[in-house]
């Protein structure tokens, strides 16, 4: 609550443009959009919550569960698919069992589809945090995964 | 870093170079900005690229080993970052200047290189592997025996223009950019022009919108100019939606300065003292460099209250987009800095009457911007001698996909594709056959073999019903299935429509469902199905149309052009798939048949242990076989079986 | 400024500044519409109204598209009906088509297109939209399936009720209407107004029905059947069933619902006329306390939600009276079961209200568990009950109501338009203090169309000042008003634009001039009725003479009122 009151610190109460970049900072701050954050963005911006969430979920960056501890970004960016990667992405899915936006049971994992990230010539790419992993193949998926999973738990 | 030392540098910047009143600046202020922009460097100096695609290929693990090599070996050396030199397939690139000597250019430089390369450098064991040209100019020591950069077919049929700062400077710094003559033709501007007279020379040098529309930039600005109003905006689109484009990107990462020049150039043309750089999300790199270059900019005073004195004022921010490609359109953009879903609204009115917040708004891409600090620099009539009679100019491509060299590319209005795909990228990669080259992205087409001699020109390619499109360029070989590619991008289509109007909505969805459709297993199927099929693509031509006849927006206006373009050049790979149910590029999984060849199957039990539906059966050391009923066509058998028992069909 | 512009290779008379839509419709050609709403600036969203224009690369959109000097148009073409058919068969490709068994069969506005277009043939096959229904909320149903994201509902909410309850949710294929949160309804700002319902083209708003309980309760021997309706409900029942109405159909209306197997009908025209003595009481009781404190009227239940959720803080200047609907219930639930079981007695009441659905189940509205009110119906559903039943109401003979609620003034029948129940208050006060005629040009102002209207009248030597909301767009202003210190002697705040007229229940009116139609209606009859205030009406002077004294529960009037609170939704 504190959090979301010093990010709306930021803004001017009932800017109504300012709804997206406040939306991203909170998103950044706490990994996702709350009810309860939805709530106090409405109040503060003057704003209908059928709106600020009408709004949100328009945009593929908002998301309304808590991250995975371990966050996958996967290219789905055209040079990647034809580098192979919706074989990749299938096996993440099955891997996991969660679609694009989801988060697993355990809490461990979330992952998400992007579009290009400039690394074409290296795709299929996978970006988890700081590290990217290159000319990824649905086989490396299972060895992959294991070896996050140690880094989820560490966390 | 903000120390005593910069600040006299600011002012020796600040006054000395960008308040000096003429073009030609005194002998002694040369000779600083000649040491600036590090022109006969006394030490060592190792330029590293460090965009997305260098990152991306392990760039700053390089430089960190580059750091660590220069301070054991105890060289006096600069380590420079720069923008991506362009050749993504080089990546990371290392050019290593020694002093008095031409540079050389390494491709490949991942972390355990770093020492073997540096190594041969210094102590001129040169490991030639490795090593892809050299790069120069008079006054220098050339190698001998290195082929010089402009001569290797990536840069020899290059014209860059835009681009032409790339891999040689440092993009975080505004002294190297005001070095290399940066703010100076702004500066220019809003001494010596009305807003009238900006525009007008931009629209005599030609130039139009680089998004794709060519839409003629000055004449945009003029009727933003000449709409009456107390404010107006500029907004630059960075928002780079083609999925597969990264021209946007690469040009922010490696030049962010060029970039704010032209927005205060173009703010100025419109009288617009606000201006937002409406940028992609999810591209931290980009974000931080600009972000830094936008407080440098502010703090040497070229961006900001009373430009230099000038009495112009400009500010800019950044406004992160939030995911969805359609954002990307005007309408839509600007709906969305509001504070709103982004979906297209109805034209007339136009931003540049009605726009951010009821005012008159210009919106232009990023590679349109980057090219006006030059025109403003040397005139309209130079930037006319590049290109053709209706398109003026470079064009920037990211050139994807199947080509032996790949990255971003800058070539002149008027060069064909087919210098693009057999020239720049020197053919394609394995020896492979070359298919297709696909421009535009999901809204875009296909050109194959019979018209790569078409030229880059809007208007050429608008005659043959080609979208030049923002930047995408994807060379595919033969193993890529039309099919499926033209279903992905209809997948991606159909989740990006902002669903406010039918035919896009359902139209997108329909035609991906059709093409799905085609690809899909044949599970018992009865002989209806085929007749199914085939009736499902006599709609999409249908649908397709209609589509582009009626959708709101360029979204669903253009969203069935992959379709169209692989329909009329590859009718009979769909006529393989509907009828034959065959998919010749071993695509589709649906449509593959994998059987294990008793001859060669040794039992090693691998295959069944690795089928993630459980479709193989054996029995130890006996041949193992495939249930085909069970059978998802991924191929992870194939991939793994060591004794290539595993064939498809 | 007038022009020429070719249509069809004829020339028709067009105005600068008008859509080509209507240029079109004022020369006799019909473009089907399907997002377009009068009154509203138009989205482009369906684009069924496109159009072919010389000159264009595309085809146009009538609704949006101005006309110009030059234009030549091609309405239909058959390039602009290859669209317009394939835009109606993409909509139909992944529809539920449910029309057998679905709110809005015989009258939707898809079906209509399809029919229109003559598709008669499935030639664009898709999956179909999964079915999702929300019937948590006691007066409106979402069936997501039938939707097709015209997007009216979501600009009525926000634009004309300002409840702002509903909007689009996701993007592409994933796009829906609903809540914020994508929460079913009853967690909702919905204040169940049903304006969403009357410009809904398809099934996938509607109210909830509650058909099949009364007919349940209509084959129970056990049951004493009670049922009352509002004082604009035989007139919407004409309108709804296309038959003629006229003086006596009221009556015939009594007869119907006597046959379709009520044992008592009631107007709840007498509760309304409870309600304006009873208002007019307050009002002139405040008045001689000289405190300045305004009264609003709480008769209008969407009204009051919106106010216990958006504007708490005023809650204690609302009058604590029900509505008409809960007066004449409470009062039918203590006389008529005459010391028996209450639970055996069924009331169902009629109203042009989706939202009295919901103010029957109000926690203060019951007494020990048993609703003052069981069932509220729209005047839709009381059509298919009487053409269920067999009814032919042109051709009965007409019968009384039931007392001691069979009579009911023409102030109670005023009170359905926006001001009425204002107006009528003000004639309670001229009628008592014996004045003739009100100041007529003062109630021409409390009668005119904007959202916020005041006016002041002397009566006997005394200033009210009254405030009206028409719509509730008019509350802003009005807490602008009351903010800068206005003061006010009576406040009246209508949920729909027009009042009942235009509520919820009704048959969609279409346009305002639709529903000023109606009001104008209103205040014919109004002038032409012979008893014109509760003064006069022979059913209030039984009930507060005879009825309420000698019914114990009735005698303090305390089952007349109610209480407000605030209510945590997600706003
Ligand atoms: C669906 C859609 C997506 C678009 N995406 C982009 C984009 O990513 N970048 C861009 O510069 N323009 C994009 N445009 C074009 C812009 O709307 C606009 O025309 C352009 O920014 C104008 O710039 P220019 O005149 O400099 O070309 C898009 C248009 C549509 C219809
Ligand atoms: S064409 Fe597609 S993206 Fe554009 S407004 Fe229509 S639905 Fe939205
Ligand atoms: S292709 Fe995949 S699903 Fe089929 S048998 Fe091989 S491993 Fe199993
Ligand atoms: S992996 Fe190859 S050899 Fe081993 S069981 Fe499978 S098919 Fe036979
Ligand atoms: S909404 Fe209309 S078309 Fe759809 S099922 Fe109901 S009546 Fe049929
Ligand atoms: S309209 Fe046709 S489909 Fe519908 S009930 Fe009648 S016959 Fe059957
Ligand atoms: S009933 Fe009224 S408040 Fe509720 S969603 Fe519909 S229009 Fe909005
Ligand atoms: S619920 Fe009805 S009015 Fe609302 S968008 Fe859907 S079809 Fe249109
Ligand atoms: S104005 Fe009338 S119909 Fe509308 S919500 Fe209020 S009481 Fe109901
Ligand atoms: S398409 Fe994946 S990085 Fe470019
Ligand atoms: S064409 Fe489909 S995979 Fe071949
Ligand atoms: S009625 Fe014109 S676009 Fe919907």
């Amino acid at each position: 609550m504190k959090k979301i009151e010093d990010i709306l610190g930021h803004y001017r109460a009932g800017s109504h443009e300012s709804l997206i970049p406040i939306l991203q900072d909170i998103q950044a701050e706490e990994g996702y959009l709350s009810e309860n954050a939805i709530v106090q963005i409405g109040r503060f911006l003057e704003m209908s919550t059928t709106k600020i969430y009408g709004l949100a979920t328009f945009y593929d960056r908002f998301r309304f569960i808590p991250c995975g501890k371990v966050h996958l970004r996967i290219c789905d960016g055209t040079t990647c698919f034809i580098n192979g990667s919706e074989a990749v992405i299938n096996a993440i899915r099955e891997n996991l069992g969660i679609e694009p936006g989801q988060t697993t049971r355990d809490g461990k994992f979330s992952y998400e589809l992007t579009s290009c990230m400039g690394g074409c010539n290296e795709g299929p790419v996978i970006n988890v945090g700081d590290n990217y992993h290159n000319h990824v193949k649905p086989e490396d998926i299972p060895e992959l995964i294991t070896k996050l999973k140690v880094l989820a738990d560490l966390k | 870093m903000k120390g005593e030392k910069s600040n006299e540098l600011m002012t020796f910047l600040v006054e000395e170079v960008l308040r000096y009143g003429s073009d030609t600046l005194p002998a002694a202020t040369e000779k600083r900005l000649s040491e600036i922009r590090r022109e006969k460097p006394s030490v060592p100096v190792i330029y590293i690229s460090s965009g997305s695609a260098a990152i991306i290929a392990g760039s700053e693990k390089s430089a960190e080993a580059a750091d660590l090599y220069l301070k054991e070996m105890g060289i006096n050396g600069l380590i420079v970052r720069t923008g991506g030199h362009g050749p993504a397939v080089f990546e990371p690139i290392f050019s290593v200047q020694l002093p008095g000597k031409n540079r050389l250019v390494f491709r490949n430089i991942t972390e355990d290189k770093v020492e073997a390369t540096l190594n041969g450098v210094f102590h001129n064991d040169m490991p030639d592997e490795d090593l892809v040209a050299q790069s120069g100019s008079t006054g220098f020591e050339a190698w001998h025996g290195i082929p010089f950069i402009e001569d290797i077919p990536f840069f020899k049929f290059q014209k860059r223009v835009v681009l032409e700062n790339f891999g040689f400077y440092d993009p975080e710094s505004i002294e190297e950019y005001i070095a290399r003559g940066g703010y100076r033709s702004f500066l220019k501007t809003i001494r010596n022009y009305t807003h009238e007279e900006v525009c007008d020379i931009v629209e005599r040098s030609g130039l139009r919108g680089r998004s794709g529309g060519g839409f003629t930039t000055g004449l945009k600005w003029k009727y933003a100019l000449n709409s009456a109003s107390d404010n107006r905006y500029l907004i630059c689109n960075a928002k780079e939606s083609d999925p597969g484009s990264y021209c946007d990107r690469s040009v922010l990462e490696g030049d962010p300065h060029r970039l704010i020049e032209g927005i205060c150039i173009a703010s100025y043309a419109i009288g617009a003292s606000n201006a937002v750089i409406f940028l992609k999300t999810g591209s931290p790199h980009p974000y931080t460099r600009l972000k830094n270059a936008l407080d440098a900019a502010r703090e040497y005073g070229v961006i900001g209250h009373n430009i230099l004195s000038s009495g112009f004022n400009l500010d800019i921010i950044i406004r992160e987009e939030a995911g969805a490609f359609v954002c990307g359109e005007e309408t839509a953009l600007i709906g969305s800095l509001e504070g709103k879903r982004g979906m297209p609204e109805l034209k007339p009115p136009y931003p540049t009457s009605d726009g951010l917040y009821g005012k008159p708004t210009v919106i232009n891409n990023v590679e349109t911007l980057m090219n006006v600090p030059l025109i403003m620099a040397r005139g309209p009539e130079w930037f006319r001698t590049m290109g053709t009679s209706n398109s003026k100019g470079t064009k920037l491509f990211s050139l994807g996909g199947r080509g032996r060299y790949t990255g971003l590319i800058e070539v002149e209005m008027g060069t064909t594709f087919r210098t693009i795909v057999e020239g720049i990228s020197d053919g394609i990669r394995d020896g492979r056959a070359f298919k297709a080259l696909q421009i535009g992205g999901p809204s875009g087409t296909f050109i194959t073999d019979k018209n790569l001699d078409l030229t880059v020109d809007f208007d050429a390619l608008k005659e043959q019903g080609i979208a030049m499109g923002s930047g995408g360029l994807i060379i595919i070989d033969e193993t890529t299935c039309m099919v499926d590619f033209v279903r992905f991008y209809m997948d991606f289509i159909h989740k990006e429509s902002c669903g406010k109007c039918i035919p896009c909505r359902e139209g997108t969805g329909r035609m991906l469902e059709i093409l799905e459709n085609i690809i899909r297993k044949p599970h018992n199927e009865d002989s209806n199905a085929t007749l199914e099929r085939f009736k499902g693509v006599m709609q999409l031509e249908v649908i397709a149309s209609v589509m582009k006849d009626t959708s709101l927006c360029g979204l669903g206006q253009t969203a069935p052009n992959p379709f169209i373009s692989a329909l009329s050049n590859f009718r009979e790979e769909f006529e393989e798939h509907i009828f034959d149910r065959r998919c010749r590029a071993n695509v589709c999984r649906g449509l593959r048949t994998f059987s294990i060849d008793v001859d060669k199957c040794t039992g090693c039990t691998i295959c069944a242990s690795k089928c993630p539906v459980n479709a193989i059966y054996g029995t130890r050391l006996q041949p193992f076989f495939i249930v085909d009923d069970k059978c998802i066509g991924c191929g992870i058998c194939k991939d793994v079986c060591k004794f290539s028992a595993v064939t498809v069909r | 400024m007038q022009f020429t512009i070719e249509v069809n290779n004829k020339s028709i008379k067009a105005e600068k500044g008008e859509t080509i839509l209507s240029a079109l419709n004022r020369n006799g050609i019909i473009i089907p519409t399907l997002c377009r709403m009068q009154e509203f600036t138009p989205t482009g969203a369906c684009r069924m109204c496109v159009v072919e224009v010389e000159g264009r690369d595309r085809l146009v959109t009538a609704c949006s598209a101005l006309v110009e000097e030059w234009m030549k148009i091609q309405t239909h073409s058959p390039r602009v009906i290859r669209a317009r058919k394939t835009i109606v068969e993409l909509l139909l490709s992944n529809h539920p088509d449910d029309c057998l068994y679905c709110d809005r069969n015989l009258d939707c506005e898809l079906q209509k297109l399809s029919d229109q277009m003559q598709v008669r043939e499935r030639r664009i096959h898709g999956s179909k939209i999964k079915p999702r229904r929300d019937q948590s909320s006691p007066s409106i149903v979402r069936e997501l399936s039938k939707c097709i994201l015209c997007g009216r509902c979501i600009r009525v909410c926000e634009e004309v009720v300002t409840a702002t309850s509903i909007d689009f949710i996701n993007r592409g294929r994933a796009t829906h209407v609903g809540p914020a949160m994508d929460r079913d309804f009853n967690f909702s700002s919905c204040i169940h107004c049903g304006q969403c319902v009357l410009v809904c083209p398809t099934g996938a708003l509607h109210e909830k029905h509650y058909l099949s309980e009364v007919q349940e309760q209509l084959s129970k021997n056990d049951v004493t059947r009670v049922i009352q309706y509002s004082p604009l409900v035989p007139y919407a029942l004409a309108e709804e069933l296309g038959v003629k109405y006229h003086r006596d159909f009221d009556r015939l209306l009594n007869a119907a619902l006597r046959k379709a197997g009520f044992e008592k009908v009631f107007l709840s025209g007498a509760g309304t006329d409870i309600l304006i003595t009873e208002l007019t009481d307050e009002v002139l009781s405040v008045k001689r306390a000289k405190t300045n404190k305004p009264l609003i009227i709480s008769a209008c239940p969407a009204w009051v939600k919106y106010c216990e959720q958006f504007f708490p803080d005023i809650l204690p200047m609302l009058s604590t009276l029900k509505t008409p609907q809960q007066i004449t219930g409470a009062i039918i639930k203590s006389v008529v079961p005459a010391g028996g079981d209450k639970s055996r007695v069924y009331t169902v009441s009629v109203t042009p209200c989706t939202a009295m659905k919901f103010e029957a189940r109000r926690d203060s509205m019951t007494r020990k568990g048993i609703s003052d009110i069981d069932t509220v119906l729209t005047v839709r559903e009381l059509a298919r009950l009487i053409i269920l039943y067999g009814i032919d109401i042109t051709n009965i003979d007409p019968e009384p109501a039931d007392e001691p609620m069979s009579l009911r003034s023409s102030s109670a029948l005023l009170a359905e338009t926006a001001g009425g129940m204002t107006e009528a208050v003000l004639r309670s006060i001229l009628n008592r203090a014996g004045g003739k005629e009100n100041d007529k040009q003062a109630i021409k102002k409390l009668r005119a169309g904007s959202p916020f209207r005041e006016a002041t009248l002397a009566i006997g030597g005394i200033d009210y000042s009254v405030a009206i909301v028409d719509g509730l767009k008019g509350v802003e202003k009005l807490m602008q008003m009351l903010g800068s210190g206005a003061s006010y002697d009576l406040i009246e705040v209508m949920a729909c634009p027009g009042g009942c007229v235009n509520g919820g229940g009704m048959v969609p009116a279409g346009s305002r001039e639709a529903v000023r139609q109606r009001s104008r209606f209103v205040f014919q009859s109004d002038e032409q009725e012979a008893v014109r205030g509760p003064e006069h009406s022979a059913s209030v002077a039984e009930l507060n003479d005879k009825v309420f004294k000698q019914c114990e529960e009735l005698s303090d009037k305390k089952l007349f009122h109610t209480h407000f609170a605030k209510r945590d939704v997600l706003l």
